[in-house]
């Protein structure tokens, strides 16, 4: 469970990004943060991720102070979140097989497992025969498929995905999302950060919209704002 | 550790070694040019100490030079009264005759050098045996004030003057080297910078996976290490000729003339597990620092 208690950041004394954030999320939750950029979404992961502190205001994660973790442990604490870029961040020299038994080998996982459990990701995100492709010879949404199998093959207690459909077209975004529901259909938290409107309103999950830093909006299963000129 | 973590983090630090190896040059160069003085310092600073050590064996003897045309009665009277001088424990006389003949002993076949001269240079010398070396400056004193007395020398200033010489040397040699250390950190960690930038991705990548500190600095560490150790390898190696050669070219060359010098020289066998030993630690030790410098600046998240 992540909680959000009156959090607030400031960039350099003078810029504040979030303003009183209190925000709720279960276990299991589907989420989508949703707001023009600028917003505070980002901040708001990087805060859960632990890359920069809040002002003020407490963050936990499962009932722990993530800012109380010494900075040593962080590694250790991430490993509890998987990660997915708008831009996938696929290192480029390895195949996707490589990429995504990184993540594994990165936090010391043995060569059997990492056997075993990486074609069961790939073909979780459909991509069993594109193991031995790299990242530039295949389609931005195969690219992005790629990352999610990245974020989910430690399996991460939540995924936290900022702007995944970013880059992509609606069809390819949708298969993304696919994609997504599934991770949280089987029991992952999904955070997702986005401000494509046509998703949101699609899904009808929960929603979290920011403006200004602040929260004007936290339904549990709705569209983006009817304001029709946010965008 | 893992063998899989070790050989990633060996792959990674050879890769990014080779990818960099200019800057790679320039930074064992700079580790060597820093051991290298270092080696100077430290073995001027051995021989001096070493000459001292030679020098103060001859402590307690002090040389009386007596002046051309004493007549030889007057020589024997000086010899009974620096008998009596307080602090004396014997006195041996040394004529000139047996003192040329002795440096032609000494010289060997370079004696032939000596055969030309028409006087002998050298000296009639009382050799004053010392009771006790506290009371030196008085008997010299004392020595000083005989009609008939060219010259007194005792060691004991031979053995002062190494003795500064080698403090200079050392304090002299400590500041270059300090200011030499500090360059050779900046240039290791601007090494580092252009790996930790080059692979800046992958880097954050590994952060944001929460990659144990192990993975993402060890190839970094191990990059500085081995920049810092190779420098002090070619440090050792080249000191190693270097001095080799200085001392058998004084040893061929000059032996003659500095009589007695290889003695005072410390021999490399003597010095070289030592300086293994230091070389390898401070090269080791700057190309860790080097890392951590660049890592601390730039690997925030």
């Amino acid at each position: 469970m992540i909680e959000f208690n009156n959090v607030t950041k400031i960039y350099k004394k003078t810029f504040t990004a979030v303003k009183d954030i209190n925000l709720k999320i279960d276990n299991g939750e589907f989420i989508f943060i949703v707001g023009k950029s600028g917003a505070g979404k980002s901040t708001l992961i990087k805060l859960l991720l632990r890359e920069i502190s809040p002002s003020q205001g407490i963050i936990t994660y499962n009932n722990q102070d993530i800012n109380k973790i010494r900075k040593r442990s962080v590694a250790e604490y991430r490993r509890h979140i998987g990660f997915i870029f708008q831009d996938y961040r696929l290192l480029p020299k390895m195949t996707v097989y490589e990429n995504i038994a990184f993540a594994m080998e990165m936090i010391c996982c043995q060569a059997k497992n990492i056997r075993r459990e990486v074609p069961l990701v790939l073909s979780m995100v459909g991509l069993s025969d594109k193991a031995k492709y790299y990242p530039d010879e295949l389609s931005g949404g195969e690219q992005q498929r790629v990352a999610i199998a990245r974020a989910i093959i430690n399996k991460p207690e939540t995924v936290i995905a900022d702007e995944p459909t970013g880059n992509l077209d609606t069809e390819t975004s949708k298969e993304i999302m696919k994609i997504l529901s599934e991770v949280n259909r089987r029991g992952t938290t999904v955070i997702m950060a986005t401000h494509d409107r046509e998703i949101v309103n699609h899904f009808q999950r929960r929603v979290v919209e920011l403006k200004n830093g602040i929260i004007i909006r936290d339904i549990k299963a709705g569209g983006y704002s009817d304001e029709p000129k946010e965008d | 550790m893992n063998p899989k973590k070790i050989s990633y983090i060996f792959k990674q630090a050879f890769k990014s070694m080779w990818r960099n190896r200019m800057m790679g040059i320039a930074s064992i160069g700079s580790v060597t040019a820093v051991l290298i003085i270092l080696g100077f310092v430290l073995i001027i600073v051995l021989n001096v100490n070493n000459m001292a050590m030679v020098a103060k064996e001859t402590f307690d003897q002090i040389a009386v030079y007596i002046a051309e045309g004493v007549e030889e009665k007057q020589i024997e009277e000086m010899g009974n009264s620096f008998r009596q001088i307080d602090g004396v424990l014997g006195v041996a006389f040394q004529t000139k005759d047996y003192a040329l003949e002795s440096v032609k002993e000494d010289w060997g076949e370079d004696a032939i050098l000596l055969q030309d001269l028409r006087n002998n240079p050298f000296p009639d010398t009382y050799i004053v045996q010392l009771s006790d070396v506290s009371k030196s400056d008085e008997v010299i004193a004392k020595l000083e004030t005989f009609e008939g007395v060219d010259r007194v020398r005792y060691y004991q200033d031979a053995v002062n003057t190494l003795i500064k010489l080698s403090d200079f040397v050392k304090r002299f040699g400590a500041a270059i080297i300090i200011v030499l250390l500090l360059i050779s950190v900046f240039i290791i960690s601007n090494t580092i910078k252009i790996t930790v930038l080059s692979r800046q991705r992958e880097i954050e990548l590994m952060q944001y996976i929460g990659a144990t500190n192990g993975y993402v600095r060890g190839p970094f560490i191990l990059e500085g290490v081995m920049l810092g150790l190779l420098g002090s390898v070619v440090a050792i190696l080249l000191i190693m000729l270097g001095y080799n050669y200085s001392i058998n070219y004084l040893a061929g060359r000059y032996v003659a003339l500095i009589s007695g010098m290889s003695g005072y020289l410390v021999g490399v066998e003597m010095v070289i597990n030592d300086l293994i030993i230091i070389f390898m630690t401070i090269g080791i030790g700057i190309g860790i620092l080097g890392s951590l410098v660049s890592l601390k600046k730039f690997l925030s998240i």
